[in-house]
């Protein structure tokens, strides 16, 4: 039996045992890299962009003229196409959500309470493959199946049913199936942690599987919701492929990209920008409040 | 068992719904992949292997594919490195600004990637860096890292700080505790948390078209572009089915790792 | 201001090759004075349909033979609107555009492209005269460009579908059309020109003369047929492939289009039976420059390939396959249809007054009215997300 022996001194042990008595410097130390590439390069660049809300653009020569003005958040505001897009958009956010959620919820609890745990396993891998299939992609096989001579119409077809075609559904369609997993994987993850002996003690004190349901699970789950619901939300409220592919509805996104893209208005495109990150920060907060960061 | 037999059954059915759902596009890029016209109307008339062969023979789908592995493996390894570095923080130290963290982290994913892309594309300009891998790699990193956190922090939660005070009362330094207590216990959820980054990155196209040059061009820069051409959509399902079909294996072993691992920890 | 390349020998070549040119006299300021050795590659915003380089069709190429003899690597990027092509030009990355009166002028006065020594480029001398010196191309004497061709905006419709067959632009403004739903239009401003065009026809109290230049009337009255023609559109098209995708699956039965959309149509397996008409009201339409980057990377490429894109058998060639005059002189010589220049009407100038070329709309009324304000691009644009809702 060999004795512990102390190992010998030598300058790295010595270092690390004075690193070891400063905690904050430690911390320090662990939280540099992450928020100096966070703080000054993300929110720098945020700010900068933000920055060029306040400028205008000459549009015939495309200068950009840089003394401060408050015309670009004027347009937004006092323009009706403006306020009707954002509020579409930010309602789709929702719907979106909502069906994200109610879909998504059987399955995630099928797989986290019922399923055997070789069936698990190969449900969270079927759950995950479509994140590998390119988002492109699934965009455009909607696109196919939802024309007109697609194969939503031809299945329809004997049903004397016609498909929603492209339009505002064929948008909500379309996201809903794409965030689903963004969706499935946190509430199947939080219904996993809900530990069986407090669904055991519910039904020793005589809850019924319903009232077990609606007294413990659910807010037990609320939580991963909420998380799962900031993907869904976000991933929304941005995006412009979607909707330019399978409509011809305008959302917010569609603006700002084509003010960036096409028009070259980037201080528009920049005033644009500023809604959803508004919205996305509230709803950052009131997700925290609702202990959404605990369970992503 | 608390479900009602009712409700079991029902449970079966919608996951059996919503995994065909699921499911249902992949089938149908599948067989569109061999459809002989470049017509998309349905149905099919005609099969052919055409599509796989013009593939293979593009220059533009092997040097698109290459880019998008490398920004993939950048973003990752920065990712990989922030996210733990901020994940040991938040959780093994409390301090004035943890939540403030948490919520930083989670600021590049929430924010539209329209709003990320335009910012970096300024911050670039504005600094001078010229566009290529780097920018890309840096602009796929900024939505990476919650990922990698995400995961490492729920496996640290699960470590107990006194195996590592133990390691350190038998004699080991900070670093040896790390190389080996702590980082076994990680090692599969840095390998989860890393495997769901390099998919993020190389799926990820509306950042990507802010932070590229005109030259480089990823996976999906590559199948935008194809989009604008008549013979362009064909060729972009049979890549996608062959893409589908190969990243299989890498998400079957990280479900296998992660799922391991977590049962180890139970 | 730039002479690359050991160019003093190319020079010489060139100017006595092509009479009565002196290479270093006549070059406007600004622009190259002499041809140097290419530079390997050269980067293109292009219309789709008009730098084929046999990626649709292998029989359907005028860029590899233009490869292989300068060894200048031939880059597309195809642009779906003027909009963005201006947008893909401020970025510098490229050589050579494609531009539409719509954005050359804007192009020329944001300082984006350089002027051009014609002298430099041989095929020049047989443009028809019609298309040199205009005002899209020439600012102040200055050449900034060379002609491509000219063409119409088309109505495009499915002649199994929509029966009688149209003559009028009626079928996609009436707000009781059949093919509600199915309707399709351009999707940019710029498409505002083509709700003035009908007015012109239909309400010509307005007193529009140029759909370019419209003061407040009359573009409240272009934006409230718009705005009325938005019910009955199914989607809007930008890429020519969304709209060539649409007629294939019946998604769009009828709108606004580009000859090489039914000729695409036409030509595919299965065909789609459709046809382009130039209605009677007239129409918007375009005459494209080739335009030289004044960032570019790879000047003498690039002026090679103006060259050979605008060379008799190339001009035939490209704007036989998009469906629209050409704007050598030579080329009508060498269609493959002999027909191909008199149904494009490419020596009709009386023809082209009918169709209104697409041209910025500025403040300084484009015709020539003093006593009104005309509506600027800017106010087009965000008229259009107004339009689109």
């Amino acid at each position: 039996m060999t004795a512990t022996a102390i190992p010998p001194s030598s300058p790295t042990r010595r270092l690390q045992a004075w690193l070891y008595r400063r905690p904050r410097l430690q911390l320090v130390l662990l939280l540099a890299l992450p928020l100096f590439a966070l703080v000054v390069m993300y929110l720098g660049s945020l700010a900068l962009l933000l920055l060029n809300a306040f400028w205008t653009l000459d549009p015939f020569t495309r200068e950009l003229d840089r003394t401060f003005s408050l015309d670009n958040f004027i347009d937004i505001l006092t323009s009706n196409a403006y306020r009707t897009i954002t509020l579409r958009t930010i309602g789709m956010a929702f719907l979106v959500t909502i069906t994200c959620a109610v879909i998504g919820f059987p399955v995630a609890y099928f797989m986290a309470r019922m399923a055997s745990p070789r069936l698990r396993g190969f449900l969270v891998v079927a759950i995950l493959l479509p994140l590998w299939a390119s988002y492109l992609v699934k965009v455009f096989a909607w696109r196919t199946i939802l024309q007109n001579q697609g194969v939503l119409n031809w299945a329809l077809e004997p049903l004397g049913l016609n498909g929603p075609g492209y339009g505002d559904v064929a948008v909500w369609l379309v996201f809903t199936y794409l965030w689903l997993p963004y969706m499935i994987l946190p509430i199947f993850a939080g219904l996993e942690r809900i530990p069986g002996s407090l669904l055991e003690a519910s039904g020793d004190l005589g809850g019924r599987a319903g009232m077990t349901f609606r007294k413990v699970i659910l807010p037990l789950a609320f939580p991963a919701v909420i998380a799962g619901s900031i993907f869904t939300f976000s991933l929304t409220l941005g995006d412009y492929i979607t909707p330019a592919l399978v409509s011809s509805t305008q959302f917010l996104g569609n603006v700002v990209q084509r003010e960036v893209g096409v028009s070259g208005n980037v201080p528009l495109a920049a005033a644009l920008a500023s809604i959803p990150i508004l919205v996305m920060i509230i709803y950052l907060l009131v997700a925290r409040r609702l202990g959404a960061f605990e369970a992503i | 068992m608390t479900e009602s037999r009712g409700a079991r059954a029902v449970l079966r059915l919608a996951t059996v719904a919503v995994l065909s759902f699921i499911y249902l596009p992949l089938v149908v890029i599948g067989i569109y992949a061999f459809n002989e016209s470049t017509n998309q109307a349905w149905p099919i008339q005609g099969f052919s292997l055409q599509w796989f062969e013009r593939a293979f023979s593009q220059s533009g789908v092997a040097d698109a594919f290459l880019t998008s592995l490398r920004a993939g493996l950048g973003a990752t390894l920065i990712a990989l490195v922030l996210g733990t570095l901020a994940s040991f923080a938040v959780q093994r130290y409390r301090f004035f600004g943890r939540d403030t963290v948490s919520l930083l982290v989670l600021l590049p994913i929430a924010l539209p990637g329209i709003v990320t892309g335009m910012a970096l594309n300024a911050a670039f300009r504005t600094g001078g860096l010229e566009f290529g891998i780097w920018t890309i790699m840096i602009g796929h990193a900024t939505f990476c890292v919650v990922i990698v956190y995400n995961n490492v922090i729920a496996r640290v939660r699960r470590v107990s700080r006194h195996l590592e005070e133990a390691s350190m009362d038998l004699g080991a330094t900070q670093w040896q505790t790390f190389r080996h207590v702590t980082f076994p216990a990680i090692r599969t959820a840095l390998l989860a948390g890393g495997l769901l980054a390099f998919a993020l990155s190389f799926d990820e196209v509306i950042v990507t078209t802010f932070t590229t040059g005109g030259g480089e061009q990823t996976i999906p820069i590559w199948i935008l572009q194809n989009y604008t051409r008549t013979t362009g959509l064909p060729v972009v399902n049979a890549v996608a089915l062959i893409l589908i079909l190969v990243s299989i294996i890498p998400v079957w072993i990280a479900q296998r790792l992660a799922g391991a691992e977590s049962a180890a920890a139970r | 201001m730039r002479t690359l390349g050991l160019g003093a020998g190319v020079a010489l070549v060139v100017a006595g090759l092509v009479p009565g040119v002196a290479a270093a006299q006549d070059a406007p300021e600004g622009a190259l004075t002499e041809l140097g050795a290419g530079e390997g590659e050269v980067n293109v915003v292009a219309w789709p349909g008009y730098v084929e380089d046999g990626s649709t069709s292998p029989d359907i190429d005028w860029v590899t033979s233009f490869e292989e003899a300068t060894g200048c690597q031939v880059n597309v990027t195809l642009g779906a609107t003027s909009d963005e092509m201006f947008t893909l030009m401020q970025t510098g990355n490229y050589d050579v555009v494609s531009a539409s009166g719509d954005a050359s002028n804007r192009l020329i006065a944001a300082g984006q492209v350089q002027p051009i020594n014609t002298a430099l480029i041989p095929s020049y001398v047989d443009v028809f005269e019609g298309l040199k010196n205009q005002p899209h191309n020439t600012v102040e004497g200055v050449s900034y460009g060379v002609p491509h061709g000219r063409g119409a905006n088309l109505l495009l419709f499915n002649t199994d579908v929509v029966t009688p067959a149209p003559d009028s632009w009626s079928v996609v403004w009436d707000p009781a059309s059949p093919y509600a739903g199915k309707v399709t239009a351009y999707d940019s401003p710029i498409y505002i020109a083509d709700a003035a065009v009908y007015l012109m026809a239909t309400n010509p109290e307005l007193g529009i003369t140029n759909p370019y230049a419209l003061d407040e009337t009359q573009f409240t009255a272009a934006v409230e047929l718009l705005k009325q023609q938005r019910a009955i559109i199914g989607r809007y098209w930008g890429l020519y492939t969304d709209q060539i995708a649409g007629f294939q699956s019946g998604d769009m039965v009828v709108g606004t289009t580009w000859q090489v959309t039914a000729n695409v149509l036409k030509g595919s397996d299965p065909a789609t039976p459709v046809e382009a008409i130039l209605p009677k009201e007239g129409s918007t339409g375009w005459s494209d420059t080739w335009m030289l980057s004044a960032q570019a990377q790879n000047p003498n490429c690039g002026y090679l390939f103006m060259n050979h894109i605008i060379s008799p058998e190339t001009n035939a060639a490209a704007t036989e396959y998009f469906g629209e005059a050409p704007a050598n002189s030579k080329s009508c010589a060498l269609t493959t249809d002999p027909n191909h220049c008199d149904t494009y009407h490419a020596t009709d100038e009386e023809y082209f007054s009918k169709v209104y070329y697409w041209a910025t709309p500025q403040a300084q009324c484009l015709d020539g009215r003093t006593d009104v304000v005309c509506k600027d691009y800017s106010e087009w644009s965000a008229a259009w997300t107004e339009i689109k809702g």
